[in-house]
């Protein structure tokens, strides 16, 4: 009940604060500069959506009866401080590179028994709808990052390989457009319409945009994570649907990750 | 992204043929361009008709990927085949006439819709022409991927010559500049004849906002 009624609260304060209706906004980041300053200092819906990731991570549920207290992020059995920051990362026990959402699946289904099949169809809510299970845990796993340098791994060479299959899906032009991550991130000071493009492989500018995401989405009424970022990429690109945490958005999601490193995080951001 | 003209003799593309570095059994083992392709085809699904063959790239596709990854411009040898295999896909208006309605033209150039796995499959694309060009002064929501297009016409003229450039350029940008960003409008079946006429219009048409500030859109 009190998770519905959290999200029901980030509902409310998203819809009614819609930075279209914000007058005349030179740019998008200007209408959300405005939109930040109506929320009051520091605000941002998702922080409700926090937690209840929290309540969620500690949890006892699944046909295990358990909670997530003994799922390891990287930092050692249920440390979630800083964890964020230093994913996407090698897994021994499951032989993969992993980011945050491959690895909240595979711990939900490995330690609490539940079905991988049916998390991976409710990963993503509706515009508009509460935020879902997983939506909340990412968002207080990710908090639990605030302020920590991002610094993905790079010593194993798994990891190594997923940066350097993630740079070549980066580059990768196809579809019937042939776009590719490049060809609207790889150049300082591009726009599509009026929304600002970061080049995401020059340090600053990715350091900005890694450590802004999972955002709230102002416009969704919704947090949205990695995940969900890259698979609307790709639909504009028009490429087909990228799977929730397939080997691809893992590694495009490390060489991002690599790209930012040094950048603190700041997520859960908020974005139009 | 770079847009390669004509440039110096430059190294091909090695990356295609250089061999994996980690061989461990597993599925994400290797970097090469084999195996992530392998990889991307199976981290994707189809829906409607969007299908998986998004991902085999063209001769064009692949080497303006290399050149862009690596940083290495093209060699003279690739760009001049990829501008020639561009020209050859133009097709000039059956009828010989350029320009439709620019009314139509200023809507194929506001909109964005088409072939995402989340359009209706069939309905018209749209040209998102505003997405990376300033084109009017009316219309103050664009990008700045590519050159501001503002007074096209009107500072070009409409001579045979800069009328046929311009249909090649929408048709199949590759064939003036390799490797450029903007889609194939024509040779990817993404817009019609009747609709590249209007976007074609908008450009040229001396009553169009492009060329008259006070047009009304």
């Amino acid at each position: 009940m009190k998770k519905q009624m959290l999200t029901a609260i980030a509902l409310v304060l998203g819809a009614s604060l819609s930075p279209l209706s914000l007058a005349q906004a030179q740019t998008t980041a200007d209408g959300i500069a405005q939109y930040r300053e109506m929320l009051g200092e520091g605000g941002n819906p998702a922080d409700l959506i926090v937690m209840t990731g929290q309540e969620l991570w500690n949890e006892k549920r699944g046909s295990k009866n358990a909670s997530l207290e003994k799922c390891d992020l990287g930092m050692g059995e249920g440390v979630v401080k800083d964890a964020y920051a230093h994913m996407p990362r090698y897994f021994k026990d499951s032989g993969r590179v992993m980011d945050l959402e491959s690895r909240l699946l595979y711990c939900m289904v490995n330690l609490q028994g539940m079905d991988a099949d049916k998390i991976i169809k409710n990963a993503m809510s509706g515009s508009g709808e509460y935020a879902t299970d997983m939506e909340s845990l990412v968002g207080y796993v990710v908090s639990e990052s605030h302020g920590t340098p991002i610094d993905p791994p790079q010593g194993d060479q798994h990891e190594r390989d997923a940066y350097e299959r993630g740079k070549q899906i980066f580059f990768f032009r196809g579809g019937p457009y042939d776009f590719s991550c490049a060809t609207c991130h790889s150049t300082t000071g591009q726009r599509i319409r009026l929304q600002d493009l970061p080049n995401l492989t020059e340090s600053g500018p990715a350091r900005q945009a890694y450590s802004s995401w999972p955002a709230y989405r102002v416009s969704q009424g919704a947090l949205r994570t990695m995940q969900w970022r890259l698979k609307d990429c790709f639909k504009q690109q028009r490429m087909p649907v990228l799977k929730y945490g397939s080997q691809t958005s893992v590694d495009l999601t490390m060489f991002l990750a690599v790209n930012a490193k040094g950048g603190e995080m700041a997520a859960p951001g908020l974005k139009r | 992204m770079k847009v390669f003209k004509i440039e110096p003799l430059a190294a091909l593309l090695l990356l295609a043929c250089a061999p994996g570095v980690a061989s461990a059994a597993d599925l994400a083992a290797g970097t090469d361009l084999k195996t992530v392709v392998a990889e991307m085809k199976a981290s994707f699904s189809e829906r409607g008709d969007v299908k998986l063959d998004r991902i085999d790239q063209s001769a064009m596709q692949k080497a303006c990927s290399q050149a862009e990854m690596t940083g290495k411009p093209l060699s003279k040898e690739q760009v001049a085949e990829i501008a020639a295999e561009a020209l050859a896909s133009v097709k000039l208006p059956a009828d010989g006439q350029y320009l439709g309605d620019w009314k139509a033209g200023e809507k194929v150039a506001q909109s964005g819709k088409g072939l995402q796995y989340s359009d209706k499959p069939g309905a018209p694309a749209g040209g998102n022409c505003y997405a990376c060009h300033q084109m009017t002064k009316s219309e103050i929501s664009f990008g700045n991927i590519g050159p501001s297009l503002l007074h096209y016409g009107a500072v070009r003229g409409s001579d045979k010559q800069i009328m046929e450039y311009t249909w090649s350029k929408i048709y199949n940008s590759h064939a003036s500049s390799a490797c450029s960003a903007m889609p194939r409008f024509g040779a990817a079946g993404i817009l019609t004849e009747a609709q590249i006429k209007d976007v074609m219009a908008l450009l040229f048409d001396p009553k169009s906002p492009v060329n008259d500030d006070t047009a009304k859109p």
